[in-house]
Order: C-alpha cells, then sequence, then structure tokens
C-alpha cells in the first residue's frame, strides 16, 4: 500500500531554515517505520540521513518523533498508526539537530556520567561473586532495560525549562545503583540526587514512563530516589 | 587532523571495551567506534555467559571444554578452548565485581541456566551453565564495561570509522579513520591497534546482526595482508523470527522452550534423543530445514513452531522479557498462548581474522605474528568455535581473549617505539572517498547488496553444494564487477550514509567471496558447514583449517593450517 512520508530536513552546509520535505512509499502493514526510512533512502533520496543499527529496539538509535510522539522507528510497524498511512517524522526534540534526523546526543551522555554510573565499593570484592538477594536485583532489574535511546529525556517538560535538570535518563541510572547492595557509595549519590536538578527536579508528569520504548518505570524509579532520600534523612536525624 | 596514542581499539562492543579497561590504567589508549559504543550490537546479546560456576548443579571446566571441543566438531584448537574454559569462572567473577547485575540464585549467588550443547558428565545431560540477567546480557554487560571505561577516563572516538591501517614493512602502526559528523579524515599513530569490530551477518539476507555488522575489519586487515581463517563456517541460529530474522534467544529453549512441526510434535526428540531441542545450532537448523523439506513446515512454509506456552507468564515476563516483546511487537503473536513463528537466521562468524590466544594477529601456518596488528572478539578467528559455536561461549571469547590481547598490547608497546608514519597516510583512503564521491557510474549500492544478500542466503547458508556454490561465487564476481561502477548520489560531508554504505558494500563482497571459496574447498560436512555433496565429516583429510591471503593479482589465495588437539580426539558427534 502507499504512505506519505513527510520528513524533516536539514543541512547545515545548504539550509538556512529546516524544511519538510514529501515521500510516497511502498509499505507493507508489517513494515517497521525504519524500513520505510530505509526504502526512501536506497529507492528515492539517498541524502536522507538517520541513525539506526540493530533494527530491533535494542541499541537505542533510531529515536525519533512520528506523528508527533516519540517513538523507536525499529520498533513500531507502520500497521501500528491509525493515520490513514500518513507518516510526519521529525528528529528527537530537545537535542540540536546536526543533520535532518540526526540529534547531537552530547548533552544527554555528560549527564549520564555525572551520575558516576559505576559500581563503587570501598569492600575488597571477594574470591567467588558477592552475593545479593534476589529481590534486591529485582527491585532494580526494570531500570537495566535502558538503552540509552533519549527518548524519555526529550520528552519531558521539566527538562525544556531546566537544561540543568539532570533528566529521566540519568535520574534512573542513578537510582539503579543506589539501589545496587554492592555499591556503598550510596549515601553520597542521594546527597548529589537531593536538590531541583536532580530527584526533585521531578513533579511526576510521566511524561518519561509514557514515551519509554523499553516500558520502564522511570516515574517510579525517581520516587524510590525521593523515598530512600526521606529514609536516609530519617535516619540522620534520628541518629543525631 | 593527527593524534598520537600508544594503543588504537577499533570496536566499542565487548571484545574492544575489556582491552581498553586492561590497558586503560597505565597506557594511553583511544577506543574508536562507527556507531556511539553503546549501540554496539554486543548490547543485542540476550541469553547468557557460559561459565562452569556450579551455582546450580555439579559443573567443571573440564565438562565445559569438552563441549565446546564436541560442538565445534573437533575444529576448535583445543589449547584455545582450555584457555577459554579455565578462564570462565574468573571472568564471570570479575564482572560481577565491575557490577554487572546478574540474575541471583536464591541463597544471592549468579544464576545459571541451561543452554544448547552446553552438559555435565561429557554429554550425559543437559547442565545449567550460562549466566545471564534476564534475556539482556549483553546489554548489561556493555553498558557495565562502557562505565568502567568512562570511570577510567578512557578517549573514545564515537561515529568514526575505520578506513584503513597505516602498514609500512610489514608493520602496523595507526588507523586511518573518517568522522562521521564531519566528513574529515583523521590519523590516528600508535603502537599497536586492535581491531575488534564484531560479525558480518549483513552479508546474509536473514540475520539476527545490526546494520553496523558489515565486517570492516576483517576486509580491511585481509587487504592490508592478514589472513583469514576459517570462513566458510557460518552459523545460522535455529530460531530468527520468520521472514524477519530477529533472534529468539535459546535461552527460550534453555528454559524448557521446544520446537514443534506442522503436526504439533516435538520433532527434536528424534534427531537428539539425549539432549532433544538443546543440540548445538547447527543441527538444530539443519533438522528444521529437514523438516521443512519433508512437507512438515507450518501451513507448508519454511517455518516451524517455538512453543513457550507451557513455561507461564512469570518465566517469559521475567526471563524471558525482551523476547516476548519482539514476538508481540515484530510478529504480532502472543507467546503467553499462542507458539512463536521461526526459522534458522544467520548469526554469528565462527570465521576471522587469524589470531592467536594472546591475540596477535597471524601470517602463516607457523603462527608468525604481525607486528602491531591484533585482533579479539568476533571478528577474530582463535579458534574456539572451530566449525560451529556453542551458545553463549562467544560473550565469553570476547571477554577471555580481549582482556588477554590489552595485556600483550600492554607488553609489546613497551618493546618497540612509534615508528614513523609514511608520508601522506591518508593519501590511500582519500582517493578511495573521492573516487566514489566523483564516479558517474550507473550503478548504486541497493541492489547490488539485495543481490548478494539473497545468493549467499540461498546457495551459501544451512545446506550447501557445489554447483550452487559455484554459482554463488560467480554471481559475487559478476557484483564485484559492478561495484566498480558504482555512483554516490549524497556529496554532502555530514552523516554521508550513502558514502559509508558503499564502502561498506565492497568489505562485504570481499568476505563473500572468501565464505563462498572456503566453501568450495571444503569437501566434506563438518559444524555448520554442511555439503549435500559431502555428506560426511572427513578427519583424513579436512581436520584443518582454511586459510585465505589476499592477493591482487589472482584473487584470495587459500592455504591450510593444523588443528591443535591436546585432550579430547576426534569422535563422532552425537547428542
Ligand atoms: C541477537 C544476538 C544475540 C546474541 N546472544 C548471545 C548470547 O546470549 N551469548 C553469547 O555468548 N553470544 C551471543 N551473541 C553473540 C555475541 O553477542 C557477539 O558475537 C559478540 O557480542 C561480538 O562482540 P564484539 O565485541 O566482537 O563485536 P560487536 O559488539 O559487534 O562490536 C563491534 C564494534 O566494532 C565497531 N566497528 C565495526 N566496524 C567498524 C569500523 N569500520 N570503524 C569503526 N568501528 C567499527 C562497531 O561500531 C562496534 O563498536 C549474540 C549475537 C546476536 C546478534
Ligand atoms: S529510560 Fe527508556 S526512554 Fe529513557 S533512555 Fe532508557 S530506554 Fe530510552
Ligand atoms: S535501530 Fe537499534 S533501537 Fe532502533
Amino acid at each position: 500500500m502507499k504512505c506519505t512520508f513527510i520528513v524533516y530536513r536539514f543541512d547545515p552546509a545548504v539550509d538556512k531554515e529546516p524544511r519538510y520535505q514529501e515521500y510516497m512509499v511502498e509499505a507493507e502493514p508489517t513494515d517497521k517505520i525504519l524500513d520505510c526510512l530505509n526504502k526512501i533512502r536506497w529507492e528515492q533520496d539517498p541524502t536522507l540521513s538517520y541513525r539506526y543499527s540493530c533494527a530491533h529496539g535494542i541499541c537505542g538509535s533510531d529515536a525519533l518523533m512520528i506523528n508527533g510522539r516519540i517513538e523507536l522507528a525499529c520498533q513500531k510497524l507502520v500497521r501500528d498508526f491509525k493515520t490513514a498511512n500518513n507518516f510526519v517524522i521529525e528528529p528527537l526534540p530537545l537535542f540540536k539537530v546536526i543533520k535532518d534526523l540526526v540529534v547531537d546526543m552530547n548533552p544527554f551522555f555528560e549527564k549520564h556520567r555525572t551520575v558516576r554510573p559505576y559500581l563503587i565499593s570501598d569492600e575488597d570484592p571477594p574470591e567467588k561473586e558477592w552475593l545479593q538477594d534476589p529481590e534486591n536485583q529485582k527491585f532494580f532489574e526494570p531500570a537495566l532495560a535502558c538503552i540509552m535511546c533519549g527518548s524519555c529525556t526529550a520528552a519531558c517538560p521539566i527538562n525544556r525549562s531546566n537544561d540543568k535538570y539532570l533528566g529521566p535518563a540519568a535520574l534512573l541510572r542513578g537510582f539503579r545503583y543506589v539501589a545496587d547492595s554492592r555499591d556503598t557509595a550510596t549515601g553520597s549519590r542521594l546527597a548529589q540526587l537531593d536538590n531541583e536538578d536532580g530527584a526533585w527536579g521531578c513533579k511526576s508528569m510521566w511524561w518519561c514512563t509514557d514515551v519509554c520504548p523499553k516500558s520502564i518505570p522511570l516515574t517510579k524509579s525517581i520516587a524510590q530516589i525521593k523515598r530512600l532520600i526521606k529514609e536516609e534523612e530519617k535516619r540522620k536525624t534520628a541518629g543525631s | 587532523m593527527k593524534h598520537q596514542f600508544d594503543v588504537i581499539i577499533v570496536g566499542a562492543g565487548l571484545a574492544g571495551l575489556r582491552a581498553a579497561i586492561e590497558l586503560g590504567e597505565d597506557t594511553s589508549v583511544a577506543v574508536l567506534s562507527k556507531v556511539f559504543a553503546t549501540r554496539s550490537h554486543s548490547g543485542a546479546a540476550q541469553g547468557g555467559i557460559g561459565a562452569a560456576l556450579g551455582n546450580e548443579e555439579e559443573d567443571n571446566w573440564e565438562w565445559h571444554m569438552f563441549d565446546t571441543v564436541k560442538g565445534s566438531d573437533y575444529l576448535g584448537d583445543q589449547d584455545a578452548i582450555e584457555i577459554l574454559a579455565r578462564d570462565a569462572p574468573r571472568t564471570i567473577y570479575e564482572l560481577e565485581h565491575l557490577g554487572v547485575p546478574f540474575n541471583r540464585t536464591p541463597e544471592g549467588k549468579i544464576a545459571q541456566r541451561a543452554f544448547g550443547g552446553h552438559t555435565r558428565n561429557f554429554g550425559e545431560a543437559p547442565v545449567k551453565r550460562a549466566c545471564f540477567a534476564a534475556d539482556r546480557t549483553g546489554r548489561v554487560i556493555l553498558d557495565t564495561l562502557w562505565e568502567k571505561c568512562l570511570q577510567g577516563g578512557i578517549r573514545f572516538f564515537d561515529e568514526f570509522q575505520l578506513m584503513s591501517l597505516i602498514v609500512s614493512e610489514g608493520q602496523c602502526h595507526g588507523v586511518i579513520v573518517y568522522e562521521l559528523a564531519s566528513g574529515k579524515l583523521h590519523t590516528l599513530h600508535s603502537k599497536a591497534v586492535l581491531l575488534a569490530t564484531g560479525g558480518y551477518g549483513k552479508v546474509y539476507k536473514t540475520t539476527s546482526n545490526a546494520f553496523a555488522s558489515t565486517g570492516d575489519g576483517l576486509a580491511i586487515a585481509f587487504r592490508a595482508g592478514a589472513p583469514l581463517e576459517d570462513m566458510e563456517f557460518v552459523q545460522f541460529h535455529p530460531t530468527g523470527i520468520y521472514k524477519l530474522g530477529i533472534l529468539i534467544s535459546e535461552a527460550a529453549r534453555g528454559e524448557g522452550g521446544v520446537l514443534r512441526n506442522n503436526e504439533g510434535k516435538r520433532f527434536m526428540e528424534l534427531y537428539a534423543p539425549v539432549i532433544k531441542d538443546l543440540a548445538p545450532r547447527d543441527m538444530v537448523s539443519r533438522c528444521i530445514l529437514e523438516e521443512v523439506r519433508a512437507g512438515r513446515g507450518i501451513d507448508g512454509k519454511d517455518y516451524v513452531h517455538l512453543d513457550l506456552t507451557h513455561l507461564g507468564e512469570e518465566v517469559l515476563n521475567t526471563k524471558l522479557a525482551e523476547i516476548t516483546g519482539f514476538a508481540r511487537t515484530y510478529s504480532g503473536v502472543e507467546p503467553i498462548t499462542e507458539p512463536i513463528p521461526v526459522q534458522p537466521t544467520c548469526h554469528y562468524m565462527m570465521g576471522g581474522i587469524a589470531a592467536d590466544a594472546d591475540g596477535k594477529v597471524i601470517t602463516d601456518s607457523e603462527g608468525t605474528p604481525f607486528p602491531g596488528l591484533y585482533a579479539a572478539g568476533e571478528c577474530a578467528c582463535v579458534s574456539v568455535h572451530g566449525a560451529n559455536r556453542l551458545g553463549c561461549n562467544s560473550l565469553l571469547d570476547t571477554l577471555v581473549f580481549g582482556r588477554r590481547a590489552g595485556k600483550e598490547m600492554r607488553r609489546y608497546i613497551h618493546t618497540v617505539g612509534f615508528s614513523p608514519l609514511p608520508a601522506n597516510p591518508e593519501k590511500e583512503a582519500a582517493a578511495k572517498i573521492a573516487t566514489l564521491m566523483e564516479s558517474n557510474g550507473n550503478e548504486t549500492g541497493g541492489p547490488i547488496r539485495e543481490e548478494l544478500q539473497e545468493v549467499m542466503m540461498d546457495k551459501v547458508s544451512v545446506f550447501r553444494n557445489r554447483s550452487g556454490l559455484t554459482e554463488a561465487l560467480e554471481k559475487v564476481r559478476e557484483l564485484k564487477g559492478r561495484y566498480q561502477k558504482i555512483a554516490i548520489q549524497d556529496k554532502g560531508n555530514c552523516f554521508n550514509r550513502d558514502l559509508l554504505d558503499a564502502i561498506e558494500l565492497d568489505y562485504m563482497l570481499d568476505l563473500a567471496e572468501v565464505i563462498t571459496l572456503g566453501a568450495l574447498a571444503r569437501e566434506e560436512s563438518r559444524g555448520a558447514h554442511s555439503r549435500e555433496d559431502f555428506p560426511d565429516r572427513d578427519d583424513q583429510k579436512w581436520l584443518v583449517h582454511t586459510m585465505f591471503r589476499y592477493s591482487k593479482e589472482e584473487g584470495p589465495q587459500v592455504f591450510f593450517k593444523p588443528v591443535t588437539i591436546t585432550r579430547f580426539q576426534p569422535k563422532e558427534r552425537k547428542y
């Protein structure tokens, strides 16, 4: 069947302003949106740029705005949309466009770095594995599904108003290490997140959770950080 | 632009990152990757990583070694396999200490599950040997290693594509890379280069591999004089989603899933009475196609069913959450209540750049090293997988040999200085780009790539024979001819995929030719290489590694390398 694709185009070398270009694509209902973009590029217009690699929602390359909603192009099929076979494809919002659908994700990864996304332990590791309660692993397991696609952070309204806000993805990573029983830096991690640019920046607007292609309960995970911060405070005041 | 590092690592999958961590503490090292590091295809690995920890039941490294040797159809080098199996438990503990969030047993140890071809007591019954984090094992290991590199301040060149190796007087001392965002070439001068560029499943039409899996590192090394080893051994994973090739991990069968034909029969019971659905991949893929040939495919088509309905919602939604999602999204099937349509999909390349157990690229059958050049991970052939890799041995391979390559490079760089760069090292790469950009030929890459993928799928996949292989070779060579007339339409310098696709297609054509030549040469059936005209294994003649060397004038030249056999003499392979 015929589908119309209206695609955002911007080449800094020639364009002053972004523009939209229309393509007709012959597609199956089961084709992924990524397949359609590939058809445009291979059969009609090789100058179109976008990122992709795994093609099944695991590498995090191809988060885009599809018909006004953030989605992974490789995880949505033509038949998933009730838009009369018309598609508007735009780059991920919030980030600066480099070319066409390719955006600069550096600020996203910079924030990721600041949460110290690695295990910190002041204990020497045992000869074999550290023992860990399976319930503890289950508690933070949902956070492990993150593919760093940036959808959540791009969708978050708070992120748009405060560019210092860590954003849901980096907070999720923070949560993953705060919750891991093997990590001994919990106190300083919580202290780092205990401010308006950290966990308290989240006003539970649920946009991140809504768009996450891996169905990660982001808002709840951020709420867990807030809960842990409060518990830590209580413990401190009780102790003093 | 010019940069200098002691070591350049090309590839940010598990193999590259593990080597980087090894070196990072005291060596100047840069990692480059054509996709952003965490987009590397290691992140797609689902089912698990093998090690005889014995956390769930008795196990030991010798059983693991035996299974790997037998799985390899005795083509794997047993000295290297011994290293792999012995070093596996240490590797897992090391990952755990770095923070990899493995699933746990009730007592808090690392949980393990069954996987194809892994058995206890030399083939008695399946054993739980695969350590895992749900079905996103690759994702969590990749993330953990990458984050460890961030902690160590390792320099990344993300979205930089390797164009060529700087080789003079038979020694490698750097790389030329293309920056995707600017279209500029950079010279990275070094004492040693590690290739960790992963697989090349994209040579085939149906594959579980990523678009980035185009074998760049192999083709570049090959042209630079490094031989390729055992390239005819291509693994087809039995359970790719019908038509799409997206992988449904062997973990699905490890957790108890079974394959059924159109009569609803669990057909693997006939072919492998002892370990049934957990037979190795080469066998299961052949069995599926045998069923299809006998008219027992579903609806008479070329697929069968993977039945997980008896595993229950809890197991599917927790331990197999990702693949359950894939089945829902891409084939519209609800695995809790319906079977998943599956067929073999090109998954893994046993062959690769000939390398020793310390990652040194070797140039002949005696193991003479290529100074300064190293390879590890899926792009290398050590060879631990021989003619058929066992599930969950590849992640292990990347880590064990990535680390060893790192150690060896650290030793090597202290024995040499920086050799002076040749005059204008970027010349060749610049000329290649200019030729493509300025060409006004009448071919485009798309159709050539499609025809290549189709002919490889039709004639050089699970079952092979001389006439089909000969046709395939002719076709590949015709496509190579057409490639010379290819033209690029995107003339820009920013994220020019048109140009990069064309460059990668050149690599795939080279590799397809070597795969086909190897398959034609090897007149026997062993592991994943199954010749209908030579159905038996022939240890007299073919218990050897196939090696190909590049020759500009005469095309790839074949020679052979002996197989190292230490503990286990070749026996008939039954499961
Ligand atoms: C779907 C799937 C599931 C799997 N599941 C398992 C499993 O459960 N257990 C198991 O043991 N194995 C599994 N495997 C196999 C295993 O994942 C791979 O063999 C392994 O991850 C390869 O790692 P690598 O580091 O060699 O390469 P990769 O992870 O593929 O990384 C290659 C790197 O090289 C870079 N690169 C390539 N070309 C260039 C270039 N020209 N310039 C710059 N950079 C370049 C890429 O950007 C990337 O960073 C699976 C494979 C697939 C496809
Ligand atoms: S939490 Fe979800 S939306 Fe956010 S980066 Fe991770 S996978 Fe993407
Ligand atoms: S291409 Fe990897 S997530 Fe879509």
